[in-house]
């Protein structure tokens, strides 16, 4: 059995600013990532963040620099290779790693296991050559073509960077539909498609994709304004891959097995621990942030992290006359980043979090 | 196929690495999955699902999903979108579900 004081599930974004977080107020932190790489989703991040102190910086960049504030902590330990299996009752964490199933004993627990891409049901989704965008992303960021030439279904942020970085990397988008009658994402990110000769047509799906083993088109049709097919709107689309990129689901399995309080709240992607303004969760000493208590973007998740990561040191008595101050200001910074017409969203989520939880949360 | 030139990322491979894949000679290199380093080769089937044997390739890349199960070195269900390629590892495209000795 392994005691450690804060115990940080995930190293994406949230988790690495958690432990930077919990370790600078002097906790000993233990991080455990399932891939053998820190960093998340950030990591295959080429696009220039807006926003805060990182603004102008490319995602991979912010990510590396994440690494680097970890690796000057000796008080952090970190398991790559080690995917948390299960929370039990008495408090114990059961990881497997280096093929051993071992036993953490943490006094505080920072879920901080991010989301998963979104299906889509269609026939032929099974096919090889069907990939969730983040999974293009992945492949370009090791220097390996996704495809020759990609239909991406959604157009909300992540269908437009992720096609924006496949044509950087010498992939043909065929073009970008959309269900809604509207783009989802930002317009700068929509216009540099434009810019490139990308179609991103609206109000359309995908019928079905077909190929020998392997993806080598797609029928897309149009909808009308009851999301009903236009008959003969049927368009035949050549490619040799179809990224889907139709929302994320929280990762929240091991919050349920904590026993934390959950509700799904749609604004937020689906069902999320109820968090408080310290993101602790219902169950004491449980904390989580990121994506998993609510789907939104890397820099609200590092905020989120780092205020889970104060609040845990500060709970094993750490710094505890300098927490307050410290919480207070990153709650200020995720309000501010909260504040545009984007986050609407998720500012009625959070509402409607708080009002389940019966709590303020930031 | 692999990327050489990109406006913005450099890639840091590593050493090369060859490895098996249903007894076939395959390069890849170690900072590289299997997964990546076989669709590098333009293999993209992996396995077969279970029941239907219906061909499959990997779908998340962030060893989420089980999409991307194959055989490594006798042992199945490995999910070789989050396994780094090693020095003469033995991957094979797995039928059914496996069996798992202990
Ligand atoms: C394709 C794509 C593009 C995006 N582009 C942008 C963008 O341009 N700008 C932006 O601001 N945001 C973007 N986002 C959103 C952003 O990446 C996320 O909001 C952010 O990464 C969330 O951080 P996180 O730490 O909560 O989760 P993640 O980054 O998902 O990290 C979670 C980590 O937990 C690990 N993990 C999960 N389960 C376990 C377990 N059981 N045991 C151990 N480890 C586990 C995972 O392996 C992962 O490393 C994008 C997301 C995607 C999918
Ligand atoms: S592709 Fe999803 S687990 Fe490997």
């Amino acid at each position: 059995m392994k005691d450690i004081e804060v115990l940080i599930i995930g190293g994406g974004p949230a988790g690495l600013c958690a432990a930077s977080a919990a370790a600078s107020m002097g906790a000993k932190v233990l991080i455990c990532e399932r891939n053998q790489d820190l960093g998340g989703q950030l990591m295959i991040q080429t696009g220039k963040f807006f926003g805060n102190k990182h603004a102008g910086m490319r995602g991979f960049q912010i990510g590396a620099e994440l690494l680097q504030e970890i690796a000057a902590y000796p008080q952090i330990e970190v398991w790559t290779g080690a995917t948390v299996l299960g929370i039990y009752e008495d408090g114990v964490v059961t990881c497997l790693y280096q093929g051993e199933h071992q036993k953490i004993k943490p006094a505080k627990i920072i879920i901080a296991t991010g989301a998963s891409e979104n299906f889509l049901s269609f026939p032929g989704n099974d096919l090889p050559g069907v990939y969730a965008a983040g999974a293009a992303e992945t492949l370009v960021h090791a220097g390996v073509k996704p495809a020759e030439r990609v239909l991406m279904v959604g157009a909300g942020n992540i269908g437009l960077t992720v096609s924006y970085q496949l044509k950087q990397s010498g992939v043909d988008v065929a073009a970008v539909i959309e269900v809604m009658p509207q783009i989802g994402g930002y317009l700068v990110h929509a216009s540099k498609l434009q810019r490139c000769g990308i179609p991103i047509k609206t109000s359309m799906t995908i019928a079905e994709a077909y190929g020998n083993g392997k993806v080598e088109g797609a029928k897309i049709v149009k909808l009308d304004e009851n999301r009903q097919v236009i008959p003969g709107s049927e368009e035949d689309i050549v490619c040799d891959a179809i990224c889907l990129s139709v929302g994320l689901s929280p990762l929240a399995e091991l919050c349920w097995l904590a026993g934390c309080k959950m509700a799904c709240i749609r604004e937020l992607g689906g069902c999320v621990p109820l968090v408080d303004q310290t993101m602790e969760t219902t169950v004491s000493g449980v904390y989580a942030a990121g994506d998993v208590s609510g789907l939104e973007e890397a820099t609200t998740a590092m905020l989120e992290g780092r205020l889970a990561g104060i609040s845990a040191a500060a709970a094993l008595g750490y710094k505890v006359d300098q927490a307050a101050e410290m919480q207070e200001a990153c709650r200020r910074e995720l309000k501010t980043l909260r504040s545009g017409p984007m986050s609407e969203k998720i500012r009625h989520g959070l509402e409607k979090m708080a009002a389940k939880r019966g709590a303020v949360v930031c | 196929m692999r990327i050489e030139e990109h406006p913005i990322l450099k890639f840091d491979r590593g050493k090369k690495i060859t490895f098996y894949y249903n007894g076939e000679k395959i390069e890849g290199y170690e900072n590289e999955t299997v997964a990546e380093a076989l669709h590098a080769a333009g293999i993209r089937r992996l396995g077969y699902s279970p029941e239907l044997h219906r061909p499959r390739g990997l779908f998340c890349a962030i060893g989420n999903c089980s999409s991307c199960f194959m055989t490594v070195n006798g042992e199945p269900n490995v999910r070789v979108c989050v396994l780094k390629c090693a020095e003469g590892m033995q991957v094979e495209e797995q039928q059914s579900k496996g069996v798992v000795k202990i």
